[in-house]
């Protein structure tokens, strides 16, 4: 909460100096470079949704129809995705894994942050190096390792293969996040609560909690957009058509022989990515604000 | 946890002595997290080098060969390619990411309307899933209906169609590209948020004395974001240099492994070669160059921090 009233308070109070510089210097200086960047970065995603409703024939006939406009549009490609294919088990699958996935974790790192952050154990403070250090070890590194543990612990091609190994990304990144929060939260509450005669355990459910609903908000966010996101370890671990993840099945399964079916594919990656754009959409200020809270510490 | 307060008051019993014991309780707090993480990232962080010791295959326990993986590897010329292509995919991609990124938040920065609503949907290509903005970029570098070909040729720029992931040279700027496409909102919102901490006073003063606007940026902006900088920086190397999906959407590191990254070869060799032990190995490979950017950055901010007066 304190950093978005602190980026509040800095907002009122930029541009200072804005008045030195003339309307056409910043036409040329901030304007014109800001139309380039949204132009390139919005640009995939308007090539994505304007692919995903063009017939076919339109999409591979650029000397009659205008590419980047589409005359007929259909919902061909949407009704073959969602009724011809797995696609909707896909989708399914992911829902329940990441959502298991973040509860798993956020449990899990709520405990841990509070550990280190308020009860202080000793070694408390090299805890949460290691914890940082731990969020420091890629997956690119741990998939082929954890696939022969996945293997003989008998988890290969089943969703908890991904809702167990989810955590070693998860649980670290929403341990710092959260200690950031709690770190924030004054002793004084806690103090009063101690001599009250309340448990560790009633200090943090019922006040810690509390207090901190929005970092628990923006850390469940990110761990639910992460786990969505991911893609090794759900192309290594899992195997079977029906139990694969979306960014999985669109790409290895709609993906067949040289025929690619483009407009399917669109809708697919359009479609996959819209749960994660609505949720950021609704929380986008704590988004915006935990990511520079987070950087801030 | 379910120890009834009055008793505790009334007896003092081991058990409520261990339940205000500071090492006892957050023993117990950092249970969860840190079983989750022993078993399923220390372990198989041991488990990596130790396959890469042995000559283990899918589906079948393999035997120690000590450094056999690493002689092979020493000579293997497709693995020095692949070192060297994680390297120029790694600087290129991140100092360009930091131009760029900087830039944006540069202009972010700026008193704008609707500034809000800019700065949510610069970062919407780090929300959404890379796998899914990588087949996008695929169609997009299509060989035959690619839009950047087309829209080339209509401005008369080309003449005939670009072979975007055929050719070598191309198919690593494409790529590149496509991971700045990418990063570019996580450090440009990252560097947003260090930038508003700068306070408004200090140009002011810097202004008073006569500074230009690139005096401005060299000698009161870049100094105070060093050290947000490093932090954003680290992140954005070490996730580069580990990157995976992107290749594997769009070219699996070809042509002719000219794209190959060593997480790519990794996962070639490893899992879909089946030759676990070997693939262990490349990924073992990639860790002392992940401590050298992280002791790097490590250090960097030590000295920053030391030239500020600070402590620590």
């Amino acid at each position: 909460m304190a950093a978005i009233k602190e980026v509040e308070r800095l907002e009122t109070d930029e541009g200072g100096m804005g008045y030195l510089q003339s309307l056409p210097r910043r036409v040329v200086t901030v304007y014109l470079p800001l139309l380039v960047f949204l132009i390139v970065l919005l640009f995939p995603f308007y090539w994505m949704t304007i692919t995903a409703v063009k017939p076919n024939l339109e999409m591979t006939d650029y000397v009659n129809y205008n590419p980047l406009w589409v005359v007929h549009p259909t919902l061909e490609h949407i009704r073959y995705l969602l009724f011809e294919t797995s696609y909707p088990g896909w989708l399914l699958n992911t829902i329940i894994i990441s959502t298991a996935a973040t509860f798993l974790s956020l449990a899990a790192a709520v405990l841990a942050a509070y550990a280190i952050e308020r009860l202080r154990f000793s070694g408390a403070r090299q805890v949460g190096l290691a914890v940082f250090l731990a969020y420091l070890v890629p997956p690119s590194i741990l998939f082929i390792p954890l696939s022969v543990m996945v293997f003989n612990l008998g988890l290969y091609d089943t969703p908890f293969a991904l809702i167990l190994t989810y955590p070693t990304f998860l649980v670290p990144f929403c341990t710092w996040l959260l200690m950031g929060y709690f770190r924030s939260i004054p002793f004084e509450l806690e103090e009063c609560a101690l001599i009250d005669g309340a448990s560790r355990w009633q200090i943090l459910t019922k006040i810690v909690l509390p207090l901190s609903v929005p970092g628990l908000i923006s850390a469940g966010i990110f761990a639910f957009t992460l786990s969505w996101n991911e893609f090794i370890y759900a192309l290594t671990f899992i195997q079977s058509s029906e139990k694969k993840t979306v960014p999985v099945g669109v790409l290895t399964e709609l993906v067949r022989s040289d025929v690619y079916e483009w407009g399917a594919l669109m809708a697919g990656a359009l479609i996959g990515s819209l749960p994660v754009v609505v949720l950021y959409s609704f929380f986008v200020e704590h988004y915006v604000s935990s990511m520079t809270g987070a950087v801030k510490e | 946890m379910a120890v009834p307060s009055v008793a505790v008051k009334s007896r003092p019993s081991i058990l409520s002595r261990l339940a205000e014991s500071r090492n006892a309780l957050g023993f117990g707090f950092m249970l969860p997290a840190a079983a989750l993480l022993l078993v399923f990232l220390t372990y198989p962080l041991g488990l990596g080098v130790w396959l890469g010791f042995t000559d283990t295959r899918i589906g079948r326990p393999g035997i120690f060969i000590g450094l056999e993986n690493y002689e092979y590897l020493w000579s293997d010329s497709v693995f020095w390619l692949s070192v060297f292509n994680t390297l120029l995919y790694t600087v290129s991609a991140s100092i360009l990411k930091f131009v760029l990124g900087l830039w944006l938040a540069l202009i972010l920065n700026e008193k704008l309307p609707f500034k809000s609503f800019f700065r949510a949907i610069v970062l919407l290509p780090w929300v959404v899933p890379t796998v899914l903005s990588a087949i996008a970029f695929w169609w997009i570098y299509d060989s035959q209906f690619s839009i950047l070909s087309w829209a080339l040729q209509q401005m008369g720029l080309i003449d005939h169609r670009i072979n975007f992931l055929g050719d070598p040279t191309n198919a690593r700027a494409s790529v590149i590209a496509a991971n700045v496409w990418r990063g570019i909102p996580f450090v440009a919102i990252t560097l947003l948020a260090g930038l508003q901490t700068i306070p408004q006073s200090l140009y002011e003063a810097a202004t008073l004395d006569g500074a230009s606007r690139w005096q401005l940026f060299r000698y009161v902006t870049l100094p105070l974001l060093t050290p947000i900088v490093a932090i954003t920086m680290t992140f954005s190397v070490l996730f580069t240099f580990t990157d995976f999906q992107l290749i594997y959407v769009l070219t699996r590191g070809g042509p002719v492994n000219a794209t190959h990254l060593m997480a790519t070869l990794s996962f070639q060799r490893g899992i879909a070669g089946g030759q676990l032990g070997e693939g262990a190995a490349i990924a073992v490979a990639m860790i002392p160059f992940l401590l050298a950017a992280i002791l790097f950055s490590y250090f960097g901010l030590q000295r920053r921090r030391w030239q500020q007066g600070g402590g620590d």
